[in-house]
């Protein structure tokens, strides 16, 4: 297939006689051994499948090359073997899902509404076999299908588990997607459906999860803590029976319409061959092997890794270690930056203003898409007839790059000075065209669609009359508008390369070296006296690193670079400016000082929760885990006396002033039991949790913990641990669910495991125009796809000041907050300009409804003038403030109100 | 070239953590190589229908 030819018709899939297993939809439907593998697909272009394609795998067929209109196919292409030369590698191969056939017990094999969860996404999804309604395998061919009424999920298929598979880690993000699956069945769902998601422990340990969990709760979601051992078709229906053992010891059995079974992720086997093959070592699962303050580095240097091939993980946390892993691969490739990129080629721009307006029309067939509907033709022949238009031309598909080739020499032959393209949408193809422009050497905003596909032919397939009529129609309101559009100015402003990093703990001197090794200089910023953080005081990391060592080292790092420059003592007084020029006031013991910078970073910290309850600050014996690992770190005696010790998990999480999970708490206290046991193996140890949330192969610890008799009891928040005085130890009273009475001993040492807790720091939030949530996190551009970006451009967050998070995770998020620092630091100019408002200041009364709907900040009142103004380097052109202006004096430039009534006038002048 | 280096990248899978890293590269001053095994990028996020919290389309 050539690529540059195809113009993804869809007439090869069409005319091909093979129908295989469609991968992308999880086999549940059928596409052809030539495909795209699903609608949106990037490129968009076909793929013959070598497996199953008839020609050749027998020498005979050939309907695809046949009927191609563009020439795009070759059977004679061989595959080839390109060597290419590389300063870096970075593996993100990702995961596949456990394949639970393997497990008679589920019956998946064989019982059809047993289905996995990605099976699942695709049943729920509207490009899915079911074009997204919610119906059961056993009803895809019913012509009236009745759906579900009752599912279960059955958690940790494939993952916690070493009986069955090998899989003893915990996979991550099973918990979270069958509570989102859950809900959105509900959603899916005519009827009431009921939902039950059978788990051992719910592991929403991440931003926001544990609000989602509780509202699943509320609505209805039912949560059964118990592993399922079997499912058995119910007799003589497609209906599954499930039979589990309640806490307090009942059996009960309950019969289903549909299982999920939530499978957990594993290494794909090409992903394990591929790293021996490059010497890659990788854990006992199969993981990349790494330290915790290297989280994105192999074994191999130059070689790095990220995404689910590191552990499991979500997609915030992947995107972040991808982030990470272009910071840390190109580290060692400063010095040749910009050597291999390519510099576009610029193209003087024509001067139009004093030549008459010739609007150019490009009408597009889009192969049967449009022209199997429209009469294109008589479109075509209609938009000749419209005032100022001199050349219109019908293409077969005007997106080709042979028509961007001839529209570029029309352009100049022709003397075009607008054009309009009547095709698809602008969300698409608008930059693809108005680069074509660029080429051709016009201003880009001259430029015009009309959409006669998505508004057109694919809604009015059934009318061609009706559908040729409104093509019309669209063509003439664009040609309305092209005729008083006016060329706009993106302006260049320079960006000041340097960096702003506030707080030196570990996330904060991370991303400070990371971009003072890729050539950047950088403003360290602590409030404290020291470097380091809340670090200090930690002992070791889940993998038994000593942190204080490496904090030493780090501290070190970043004393002796030259590039970075520490402020201590400091806090911010005062930021002005926008991406790439922000000039901030700092606050000294020395007084204030102004430092210009490009980007800033925001990795100010947390907090450890001061607990207000169960004695702590009353009795010696009750610490927290920093107490505790201050305890450990000076081997202090009361570790090796101790008998009797506890934990209590969640104390200030989870409960009504903090609804979250700090994440490390259950892991931190595991790790500290086991070097108690370690230290003082007669030690017996009790731990005291709600939901044990060792995620990924953190697992090993808590398995390790069991084995070693540490004691795990749950407890309800409505039913915690009481604490007592009692002489040199105390007393903890509490409930045990299997005995269903209450129990009580007597510590030496009780540890609590305390929430971590934000600054709430609105102050810093203002300076920089960011959001906290309402936990006092800052909150993120996006939580899944930027999670370390703000809407506020050049602003970027990492470590605790986000979310709670173990030392790795900051660590690479530090290094993604530098990577995506780099991408405006590296650029040699911001662009600002285009299609942004302007506030005509003869026309505004000064009413501020404009400053007051901004979601970008981007509006300024002038005192002195009375009037509101646009900073131009923050107006994203939503045209928000257009609306609000009662006068009119707010304008969005290329969509101004005179172009606007223009296309409406021409609406209805038909 | 400085030493030999080459100031290109190859990122290996495109899925969501191989576009993301891939950007990232060439939008700080490296040409980069994607190399993905199946005709299209977006690995198994392209397969999700919603992703939590907002229930955004995971396209």
């Amino acid at each position: 297939m050539d690529v540059d030819k195809c113009i993804a018709c869809g007439t090869c899939a069409d005319k091909c006689p093979q129908k295989v297993d469609d991968e992308y939809n999880e086999r549940l439907q059928k596409r052809k051994a030539i495909y795209v593998p699903y609608p949106q697909t990037v490129p968009l272009k076909y793929a013959i499948d070598p497996e199953h394609c008839i020609f050749i795998k027998k020498g005979k067929c050939g309907a695809c090359e046949k009927f191609c209109p563009s020439g795009a196919i070759n059977f004679k292409d061989m595959e080839k073997e390109i060597t290419l030369k590389v300063g870096s590698i970075i593996l993100a191969p990702g995961f596949k899902s456990f394949d639970p056939s393997q497990h008679d017990t589920y019956g998946y094999a064989n019982l059809a509404n047993v289905i996995t969860a990605i099976e699942f996404e695709r049943i729920l999804s509207a490009t899915g076999p079911c074009m997204g309604h919610l119906v059961l395998p056993t009803e895809f061919n019913k012509p009236h299908p009745t759906g579900p009424k009752k599912i279960a999920w059955l958690q940790c298929v494939g993952s916690r588990d070493m009986n069955r598979c090998d899989n003893g880690y915990c996979s991550s993000i099973c918990c979270m997607y069958a509570v989102k699956q859950s809900l959105m069945a509900k959603d899916h769902s005519a009827t009431p459906l009921d939902c039950a998601i059978f788990y051992m422990d719910i592991r929403t340990q991440g931003k926001d999860f544990d609000r989602y969990y509780e509202n699943a709760k509320k609505k209805g979601v039912r949560f059964i803590r118990s592993r399922i051992h079997s499912i058995a078709p119910v007799v003589g229906t497609d209906g599954l029976l499930l039979r589990y053992v309640e806490e307090k010891g009942a059996s009960v059995e309950e019969s289903f319409d549909m299982v999920i079974l939530s499978t957990g992720i594993e290494m794909h086997p090409d992903t394990i061959t591929l790293s021996k093959r490059l010497g890659i070592d990788l854990d006992h699962y199969h993981f990349v092997q790494s330290d915790s303050f290297h989280p994105v580095a192999t074994s191999v240097p130059g070689i790095y890794a990220c995404g689910a091939f590191t552990g499991p993980k979500d997609i915030p946390q992947s995107v972040m270690e991808a982030s990470a892993a272009a910071c840390s691969a190109t580290e060692r490739l400063a010095e040749v930056r910009d050597t291999q990129t390519k510099k576009i080629e610029t193209i003087p721009e024509r001067d139009v203003s004093r030549e008459p307006i010739r609007v150019g029309v490009f009408v597009c067939n889009c192969g049967i898409n449009i022209g199997g509907v429209v009469n294109v033709k008589e479109v075509v022949k209609y938009a000749m007839s419209l005032p100022n238009v001199v050349y219109v031309e019908e293409n077969l598909f005007t997106c080709s790059q042979d028509t961007q080739d001839k529209m570029t020499e029309l352009i100049n032959e022709k003397g075009l000075n607008r054009v309009v393209v009547a095709a698809c949408t602008p969300r698409t193809h608008e930059v693809l065209f108005q680069e074509t422009l660029i080429n051709a050497g016009l201003n880009k905003y001259l430029f015009e669609m009309a959409n006669i596909r998505n508004h057109d032919s694919w809604v009015h397939a059934n009318d061609p009359d009706a559908a040729t009529k409104k093509a019309k129609d669209l063509v003439r309101m664009a040609v309305a508008k092209a005729c008083l559009l006016s060329p706009l100015q993106e302006m260049g402003l320079p960006v000041t390369k340097s960096a702003l990093v506030i707080g030196g703990g570990i996330a904060g001197m991370t991303a400070a070296l990371s971009l003072a090794r890729q050539g950047y200089p950088v403003h360290l910023l602590e409030k404290a006296e020291s470097l380091g953080g809340h670090a200090k005081r930690l002992y070791q990391t889940f993998k038994g690193e000593s942190i204080a060592s490496f904090l030493e080292d780090l501290i070190r790092e970043v004393k002796i670079e030259d590039r970075i420059t520490v402020h201590m003592n400091t806090t911010i007084a005062h930021v002005d400016g926008f991406i790439g020029n922000f000039n901030t006031e700092i606050e000294t013991t020395s007084g204030k000082k102004r430092i210009e910078h490009g980007v800033a970073i925001l990795a100010c910290g947390a907090k450890e929760y001061q607990p207000k309850e169960y004695l702590y600050g009353e009795h010696a014996s009750v610490m927290t885990n920093l107490d505790l690992d201050d305890l450990l770190k000076i081997e202090d005696p009361r570790i090796k006396q101790a008998h009797n010790v506890a934990f209590i998990q969640c104390v200030g999480s989870r409960d009504e002033t903090h609804p979250y999970c700090s994440k490390v708490c259950c892991t931190h206290s595991i790790k500290n039991a086991l070097e108690i046991k370690k230290r003082n193996p007669e030690a017996n140890i009790h731990i005291f949790y709600r939901d044990i949330r060792t995620y990924g192969v953190r697992e090993d610890l808590y398995r390790e913990a069991r084995k070693q008799g540490i004691l795990f009891f749950r407890y309800e928040p409505n039913e915690k641990p009481i604490v007592r005085h009692d002489g040199d130890s105390v007393q903890i009273a509490f409930k045990d669910h299997v005995l269903d009475r209450t129990l009580s001993i007597h510590v030496d040492i009780l540890c609590l495991a305390t929430a971590i807790v934000s600054y709430h720091d609105q102050g810093l939030a203002q300076s920089f125009k960011v959001p906290l949530d309402s936990d006092g996190w800052f909150l993120e551009a996006h939580q899944k796809l930027r999670p370390v970006d703000f809407a506020n451009d050049g602003v970027f967050v990492c470590g605790m000041a986000h979310y709670p998070k173990p030392i790795e995770e900051s660590i690479a998020q530090a290094q993604a907050a530098a990577s995506r620092a780099l991408t405006v630091l590296t650029m040699d100019s911001i662009k600002v300009g285009g299609v942004t408002a302007h506030i005509e200041s003869d026309l505004c009364s000064g009413c501020l409804a404009c400053l007051n709907v901004c979601p970008f900040k981007a509006i300024t009142f002038n005192h002195r003038k009375g009037v509101a103004e646009v900073n131009q380097a923050l107006c994203k052109g939503c045209g928000a403030c257009i609306a609000a202006c009662p006068s009119e004096a707010a304008v969005l430039m290329g969509f101004n109100n005179k172009q606007l009534y223009a296309q409406i006038k021409a609406a209805f002048a038909a | 070239m400085t030493k030999g280096k080459q100031g290109s990248v190859m990122v290996v899978g495109g899925g969501i953590a191989g576009i993301q890293a891939a950007l990232d590269a060439a939008n700080s001053g490296f040409y980069v190589y994607l190399v993905e095994k199946s005709p299209g990028i977006g690995g198994v996020m392209a397969q999700l229908d919603k992703t939590f919290p907002t229930n955004d389309c995971s396209m």
